[in-house]
């Protein structure tokens, strides 16, 4: 794996180091991980996989739990609706 | 289904934290055959915890680490333990593989996760946990140049505002929840650690020059789709301070729910053990935070008491009993100097959300009398996180005691529930 | 020790004690409801929420009918947490066998003014595309609802509370006797009637009543919004729900609001511990993922159980306790408690005060189990 790579987060292109949490990726392209039942957005709060609100659309997966999921190149991430 | 493994262990250690690999260390001294199992990608737990950014880990983690690599443990991590289906096995489920893991001894080392309390604007993203903004950081976020107030209360507040600052983060200021008087007395009675002194003052030479303040906490958290800023109060005034990021926890909670799944009788929210870290049920024994928050020094001597406790190895064991007690006073110090305040009772407003999978208010809450009771007529920790976020918050809010813990113990792949341990037999005749 | 005296004394806050309290309180009755835990905690807490209209056998479907009717008019009343969707139930036929089935039940249905409609393979893949390939059809009841149980039984009791019931929580009652109740705490509670709504738990304060405890287990998913559309229930689920002695599974999905899906069925015999038992939850999932495979990869947030309180027969004990006689009898309602509590409420309370009922209550009555007892 290089040791720089992009993956895509809700359309756009993110540049990543090998190693970062896909959860990071998201923290950097400034997009909310979910959006929760009453519609608000929300990012990563534990980092530690407890909390659930991290949970994304990982290559088509919902609920993808991503401070728990390293980065792949060209990994296709979105918004968990 | 994809890859179904089975493992059988004479000392089955869960948590590749301090507590876990110590325990695993000492059992193998043994020549049994023992196992770790970890969710994490490599070994070393939350406080270990290494990362792309990361240079060498302390020395007391890297010895610990190598000594785990030499003892002939079998190690496997990026495995969440979800589901105790029958005495003596549990399973545990990777991205795209589930294992059955047997054990004649087990070791409970799960560690401990950040308390959150809930104030307005807690649930915008940017808010994150002390540790959980130090996680991603060292899973590759860049703190260059971001501004990151650090608030809550307990050591770990130090300890990531020095992290941060090292990676190039701005902190405005780091707010404790507790009195100058306690962290003075706090301070007083840390010459009975010398190990801690030393500790403190590095910290200290850290964060030189960063603001501190005790008796301060966050009243709200502001912004529109994401954190903007915060309103801090401190000694009965308020003030907005613009940041990029809130990094917010209130010490620890232990995780216990696995050890409750398996029957293991619990004291004030923590497992009860005895002299040699056995727990009520007969081959399960439990170290480190689980049996109270004591950091990693506790974890480490209990974890090997457990070890070697699990192998028959009772002198050994004891011998570091002394040892333990001088480690569970500085725990029974840090309890009391960081106890929350009752004012951090009153910062959700009606519409606060209090259960952020099932966005419950606490106005709905309010009307509850029970846990139960919100949980079945509200869905407050109905949801994925299954209460461990908002437990422990309406415990402190509303002095609620949660309830038992089901299975799975994680939200788990529906078709895991489908796999069938190996002594039980499979069921044949129809299906009708 | 003062002595508390109602009208009624309602032993039970899950559904069906709440739907008799409402009842009892609109008739003008002074009520009480006294439940050892919180409102809706027992099975009315672990069930589905099905509003089903079943046709095990007349009587069944008789009570099964009126109360979805009655379900129906109370709709608009129905706070939003009560979650009430008309979803409408799909009985899966897999093969040509059962196809017979649903003809049958088709014919069944329609005489009686229950809209249905047969679905062909293609009409029901259309309908519910994540099922399997290979199916053979099936009967659409689109009447049938599907909600939120313990806030359906909150908003009874809350309702029952606005015309004067009282309610008292986590009061455990010990024993009933002729026009009492005694608590744990030895005080006791008096009334003109006292109602055993104790679910699986009333044989254990009715001595003499043929009740048992049926385990089932229950599996919820996060939220998959689209996914499923109408509550599914397999064909084979009537042979086995009915299966008075061995334990059984069936393919049961229903879908939620929130866009979870909440996998069933298990039904087992003399399992009186609340533990998930492995054997039958992985035979239950099984048999969900044989229907629907996509279920397979989906995240399951928690699994639970509870027990129905089920009757030799499969029908409810409605009406007076034989050998009592101010001590009447609201439970043995087995899986359809959720159903059938508006219309068993409804039954009692005329019974009670005299009124004539909307359906002939004799096929409810307790006294024909005793009677069954007598010549067996």
């Amino acid at each position: 794996m290089p040791s720089e790579f992009t993956v895509r987060v809700n359309g756009a292109l993110v540049s990543v180091s090998a190693g970062a949490t896909v959860a990071v990726a998201m923290v950097i392209a400034g997009q909310p991980c979910r959006n929760s039942v009453m519609g608000e957005p929300r990012g990563p709060l534990c980092g530690m996989g407890i909390c659930f609100e991290c949970r994304a659309v990982v290559n088509g997966i919902p609920h993808s739990r991503t401070c728990q999921l390293l980065c792949e190149p060209d990994m296709e991430v979105k918004t968990d609706e | 289904m994809n890859n179904y493994s089975r493992e059988q262990f004479d000392v089955l250690v869960v948590g590749g934290g301090p507590a876990g690999i110590a325990a695993a260390v000492r059992a193998a001294e043994s020549g049994v055959r023992v196992g770790v199992v970890d969710e994490n990608v490599v070994p070393g737990g939350q406080i270990w915890r290494g990362g792309p950014s990361e240079g060498p880990h302390s020395s007391d983690a890297s010895s610990w680490l190598l000594r785990l690599k030499k003892a002939g443990v079998i190690v496997l991590c990026g495995k969440r333990v979800f589901h105790h289906p029958e005495a003596g096995v549990i399973m545990a489920e990777g991205l795209d593989d589930v294992w059955e893991l047997s054990y004649r001894n087990l070791v409970l080392a799960t560690g401990a996760r950040e308390r959150f309390l809930p104030f307005p604007g807690w649930t915008l993203p940017n808010v994150m946990g002390a540790g959980g903004l130090q996680a991603l950081v060292k899973s590759g976020l860049p703190a260059q140049g971001k501004r990151v107030v650090v608030a809550g209360t307990g050591p770990l507040l130090l300890a990531v505002a020095a992290y941060l600052r090292q990676h190039g983060a701005e902190i405005p200021l780091i707010c404790e929840q507790t009195s100058w008087r306690r962290l003075a007395r706090f301070g007083m009675s840390l010459m009975s650690h010398p190990g801690k002194i030393t500790q403190g003052l590095q910290l200290k030479r850290d964060i030189a020059g960063v603001p501190f303040e005790a008796n301060s906490w966050i009243i709200a958290a502001h912004g529109e789709k994401a954190l903007e800023g915060v309103t801090v109060s401190h000694a009965g005034r308020t003030g907005v301070i613009k940041c990029d990021y809130l990094a917010c926890g209130f010490h620890l909670v232990p995780n216990t729910e696995l050890a409750i799944l398996l029957g293991c009788r619990t004291r004030n929210g923590y497992v009860q053990v005895n002299d040699l870290q056995q727990t009520t049920v007969e081959g399960i024994l439990c170290a480190g935070e689980p049996t109270g928050i004591g950091g990693v020094d506790l974890a480490l001597i209990e974890g090997q008491i457990a070890g070697l406790a699990a192998t028959g190895r009772t002198s050994e064991a004891q011998a570091l009993f002394p040892k333990r007690e001088r480690f569970r006073r500085f725990a029974r110090l840090l309890d009391a100097t960081f106890c929350l305040r009752s004012e951090l009772r009153s910062l959700p407003s009606p519409d606060t959300l209090i259960c952020r999978c099932e966005d419950v208010p606490y106005s709905r809450l309010r009307e509850h009398t029970s846990w139960r009771s919100a949980k079945l007529h509200t869905r407050c920790g109905m949801g994925p996180c299954q209460g461990r976020i908002c437990g422990p918050a309406t415990q402190f809010l509303f002095k609620w005691n949660p309830d038992s813990v089901r299975p799975p113990l994680f939200p788990a792949r529906v078709e895991l529930l489908a796999a069938q341990p190996q002594s039980i037999p499979e069921v044949t005749g129809e299906i009708q | 020790m003062s002595k508390e005296t109602y009208d009624v004394v309602i032993v039970g806050a899950g559904i069906v004690g709440a739907a008799c309290a409402d009842v009892f309180a609109t008739r003008g009755l002074r009520v009480v409801v006294v439940d050892r835990d919180v409102v809706g905690s027992g099975a009315t807490a672990a069930g589905m929420g099905h509003i089903v209209v079943m046709d095990d056998s007349d009587a069944q479907f008789a009570l099964t009918n009126y109360s979805q009717r009655l379900w129906h008019e109370l709709r608009p009343d129905l706070p939003e947490d009560v979650e009430y969707e008309q979803s409408g139930t799909i009985w899966v036929g897999a093969d040509e066998e059962e196809m017979a089935e649903v003809h049958r039940k088709r014919e069944y249905y329609q005489k009686r003014g229950v809209a249905v409609e047969v679905m062909d393979v293609c009409h029901l893949k259309e309908a519910e595309p994540n099922l399997r390939d290979g199916l053979a059809g099936g009967l659409l009841v689109p009447g049938d609802a599907v909600l939120y149980p313990p806030c359906a039984a909150r908003f009874l009791i809350t309702r029952a509370q606005q015309r004067g019931a009282k309610l008292r929580l986590g009061a455990s009652v010990v024993q009933i006797s002729e026009g009492s109740v005694r608590l744990s705490d030895g005080q006791e509670v008096a009334g003109g009637i006292i109602v055993n709504a104790a679910g699986a738990n009333a044989a254990e304060l009715t001595a003499g009543i043929d009740v048992k405890k049926r385990k089932g287990h229950l599996v919820i998913t996060d939220r998959y919004p689209g996914f499923l559309r109408h509550q599914l229930v397999e064909l084979g689920y009537l042979k086995s729900a009915h299966s008075v002695s061995r334990d059984s599974v069936a393919f049961n999905v229903q879908p939620r609001r929130t866009g979870q899906i909440l996998i069933g069925s298990s039904r087992q015999y003399g399992a009186e511990h609340k533990e998930v038992d492995q054997v039958m939850l992985a035979r239950m999932v099984r048999r969900a993922q044989e229907y629907m495979p996509a279920l397979g990869s989906m995240s399951a947030v928690r699994v639970w159980t509870g027990f129905r309180a089920a009757t030799p027969d499969k029908l409810p004990l409605i009406g007076p306790c034989p050998g009592y006689k101010s001590v009447f009898l609201a439970t043995g309602h087995e899986g359809l408690g959720i159903t059938t509590s508006l219309g068993t409420a409804k039954l009692l309370v005329d019974q009670v005060t005299g009124s004539k009922p909307e359906i002939a209550v004799e096929p409810y009555l307790p006294s024909r189990t005793a009677k069954e007892y007598a010549h067996a």
